[in-house]
């Protein structure tokens, strides 16, 4: 939506509204004026790396909620992958009831200062609200995402976390492969069953995509802290520096007595465009970048000792959330250019609708249908150039997105040092391939049953990006409880081993 | 935390250090390293392992104090003193067997060490060994005391001939000149040198390849880029191999040494020049600072 759209009641009509919610006739409500948080300004937040949007204050997100209408065939709920009761959380919002309003979002997602943040709002739950309809403009519906981040943030700040409650212990171990946003909520959710969680983590802090992948200034680390610690005092036991397939097996951790396992190791290779120079200085995938950048901490470079290259022109190669927060971390690295190349035009571009936003308002230069043709080195083999070729859009492809056709002659050249590749991801074969009687597909990720997200090997279960490709962090969720809960129904339904195996690697 | 056992210098800038880190000494196999990060500021860095100890639980890795990280290293941390996080083991383990040979061929292997790739050299050497090759190991440096391992890969090779560069111990000369004598020496008595294996800085991996390319002997290098996770997750560590760009994490650590594009990879190896000379030079500064500040705190706790 436009910025000129964007109204801002004084505070006396937001209490005003709250007061007369009651007496709202559903046209009313529909017709309310939408509820806009404030941002940081775009020339001052390119220079720190804070989160941009500010939260709803309380009485913004009741008068924001009172313009839910209710609607009896619920398309939130329908759109959301996890189906969050979004009607119902709304209603108590609006109420007040912040604290009823949370753990009514908890039943279906554990985790929402984290899905309010980065889930595709406009392609879930906002996609088919009512009141977007009404406005004719799908930047109208109900704010659904920043109210749960508000709601979530309340409970860390202001309300005190309520950690869900375990359960009476059933001797039954379960080793959670991954610390991402898979693994954590099956994490969570073994717990509260009852069974021992332990998840294994090859990098030296939990989060995976979470903490290497998204930059601080769309999701505090903080936040994801908070929620690992959160596991940790539900009981749930972290091995750092593990990685399965390399220090121990899947089979190994059978023959130590775990009693299913949960693969949630995601989509973590990253893919090259194969044009000619990207073996130059200065080429980067998305993924080291920012792994160097966040996990790593090349912000605070050289406080922290992990470098990464800051230069004053960069291009960044792809359309898709993860190209918007290398665009967007390189102005924050100090670049005065930043050029976006992506094949198509903006209206394939599968990034959420708010990071397209926030990275023009930031003065990233979008170059739609654009095709990299070459990297361009000088002498000592460092980028001076990225080399386009411009597109137009041909027919649509299988997955109904019309296709990018070259226009024959059509070149550019970007002058830029640095180039940073984000078109997407393959599934991390670490795992398929040192395990065996795991069946994966074409793609390489695990075929699992739909139901119980169980692979093709017994008691061995897996989901996230490892089942379902680059997807989102929601989605990876919805597969985490979802194992967790079939888990527990495989679990209970075998019979318990003799004794517990010697432990010889786990102690 | 991974604790240190045994720390002890092995030459200039060199030390060894033995850890506890009982699950990668469990696993690791010859050829095999782990991304280590010494403390929760630092980079998580490849070091190839030297040796393990399964009873102990123990791995050893040899540094050479050359980065701020590795500097740190040798420097601020000693006996009974931790490292943050040792992650592995990584990389595929070196593949036993004489490549386009029988599995069962038993046949010379040449082991070319440069510097403290004899470390990392020194677990194939053995391998090698055990599997029934015969191991001739050329062992060289710039001078005598850059000379590591000595005593334990004679033990581990059938023979050992050592060189440096300036004749202050062994033969006078380049290990590229030690390796072409032996393959020489090997085919005038009707034998031959089945497999070179060359590990040590990128430029001696580059000329023992070009050494070997004539006699048509197969090569392996062991290569040792700049990594972040070394799992296959950022790419940072590809190397053009044949004119495609391999990982030296997943793919590696070992290539064939006669389709590796050296001058690429050490080109690579320079990216963050100016940052780690930065590094450096603030690591530096701030030691200086304490160490004007120490004596000071030391003098008034003794008044």
């Amino acid at each position: 939506m436009s910025d000129e759209k964007r109204t801002n009641p004084s505070p006396g009509e937001l209490e005003a509204r709250i007061e007369s919610r009651g007496a709202l006739t559903p046209r009313q409500r529909g017709q309310l004026p939408k509820i806009f948080w404030a941002e940081q300004d775009p020339a001052e937040r390119v220079k720190n790396i804070r989160e941009v949007p500010f939260a709803y204050t309380a009485v913004q997100a009741r008068a924001e909620a009172v313009r839910c209408l209710s609607c009896k065939n619920e398309p939130c709920v329908t759109g959301c992958p996890v189906g969050v009761d979004v009607p119902g959380f709304l209603k108590l919002v609006a109420e007040g009831d912040f604290r009823g309003a949370i753990r009514l979002i908890k039943e279906t997602n554990l985790l929402p200062a984290i899905c309010g943040r980065v889930c595709p709002q406009e392609s879930q739950c906002q996609e088919n609200c009512m009141v977007a309809k009404v406005h004719k403009d799908l930047g109208f519906a109900v704010s659904v995402g920043k109210i749960e981040a508000f709601l979530a943030d309340w409970e860390r700040e202001v309300g005190g976390v309520e950690l869900p409650e375990v359960g009476a212990p059933t001797g039954r171990r379960v080793a959670i492969i991954g610390a991402g946003p898979s693994g954590l909520t099956c994490a969570g959710d073994l717990r509260r069953f009852g069974h021992e969680a332990v998840v294994f983590e090859a990098f030296h802090k939990a989060g995976g995509v979470l903490v290497y992948g998204i930059p601080e200034f769309r999701l505090p680390k903080s936040i994801v802290q908070a929620e690992v610690d959160n596991l940790s005092k539900m009981g749930v036991r972290f091995e750092f520096d593990t990685i399965v397939g390399q220090t121990f097996t899947v089979d190994d951790l059978f023959e130590e007595g775990f009693d299913a396992v949960y693969v949630a190791t995601g989509a973590g290779l990253p893919y090259f465009v194969n044009v000619p120079g990207e073996d130059l200085n200065g080429v980067y995938s998305a993924n080291e970048y920012l792994t160097r950048a966040n996990l790593m901490g090349a912000y605070r470079f050289p406080e922290e000792d992990t470098p990464v290259l800051r230069r004053d022109r960069v291009a960044v190669l792809g359309g898709g959330n993860v190209a918007m927060d290398a665009a967007r971390s390189a102005l924050r690295l100090g670049a005065s250019k930043v050029y976006l190349v992506y094949r198509r035009s903006r209206a394939e571009m599968p990034a959420r609708v708010e990071e397209v936003h926030h990275a023009e308002q930031e003065g990233v230069e979008f170059r739609m249908l654009c095709a990299p043709v070459e990297i361009l080195g000088e002498s000592d083999g460092w980028v001076r150039a990225l080399k386009v070729q411009r597109c137009e859009l041909g027919e649509p492809d299988d997955k109904g997105r019309r296709r990018p056709v070259p226009i024959e002659g059509a070149y550019e050249e970007l002058p830029v040092e640095i180039v940073i590749e984000a078109i997407g991801n393959g599934p991390n074969p670490l795992i398929p391939k040192t395990t065996a009687g795991l069946t994966t597909t074409r793609h390489g990720t695990l075929v699992v049953d739909e139901n119980t997200m169980m692979t093709t090997r017994k008691g061995v279960f897996a989901g996230g990006d490892i089942v379902a490709g680059a997807s989102t962090v929601i989605l990876a969720m919805g597969h985490g409880r979802k194992a967790a809960a079939a888990i527990d129904v495989y679990l209970r339904a075998e019979a318990p081993k003799s004794a517990s195996a010697p432990q010889t690697f786990l102690t | 935390m991974f604790r240190i056992l045994v720390k002890k210098p092995l030459g200039e800038n060199v030390s060894l250090f033995e850890i506890e880190a009982p699950r990668v000494a469990r696993r690791h196999r010859a050829g095999q390293f782990v991304m280590v990060r010494p403390h929760a500021s630092s980079e998580r860095i490849p070091l190839t392992i030297a040796d393990v100890d399964r009873d102990a639980g123990t791995i050893t890795l040899v540094v050479q104090a050359v980065g701020k990280t590795t500097i740190e290293m040798t420097e601020e941390f000693g006996e009974g003193d931790s490292f943050a996080n040792v992650a592995g083991p990584l990389g595929n383990p070196t593949h036993i067997v004489i490549p386009g040979k029988p599995e069962d061929f038993r046949g010379t292997v040449a082991c070319v060490a440069g510097g403290i790739g004899a470390a990392p050299m020194l677990p194939i050497a053995r391998a090698f060994r055990e599997a029934g090759h015969e191991v001739v190991t050329v062992l060289g440096a710039r001078r005598k005391d850059l000379l590591v391992f000595e005593d334990r890969l004679g033990e581990a090779s059938h023979e050992l001939r050592v060189c440096t560069d300036d004749g202050s111990h062994g033969q006078k000369g380049f290990v590229t000149d030690a390796l072409k004598n032996a393959i020489e020496d090997r085919r005038s008595r009707g034998g031959d040198i089945h497999l070179a294996i060359a590990i040590g800085p990128p430029l001696m991996m580059k000329f023992c390849s070009k050494t070997t390319e004539p006699y048509g002997v197969p090569t392996l290098v062991s290569l040792n880029t700049i990594m972040v996770d070394g799992t296959g997750m950022c790419g940072g560590c590809r190397v053009m191999v044949d004119g495609v760009a391999r990982y030296v994490c997943v793919d590696g650590p070992e290539f064939d040494g006669h389709r590796v594009d050296f001058d690429g990879m050490m080109r690579r190896q320079a990216m963050y020049k100016p940052e780690e000379a930065a590094s450096l030079a603030r690591y530096r500064e701030q030691k200086h600072t304490c160490r004007l500040e120490a004596p000071a705190a030391a003098s008034e706790a003794e008044a």
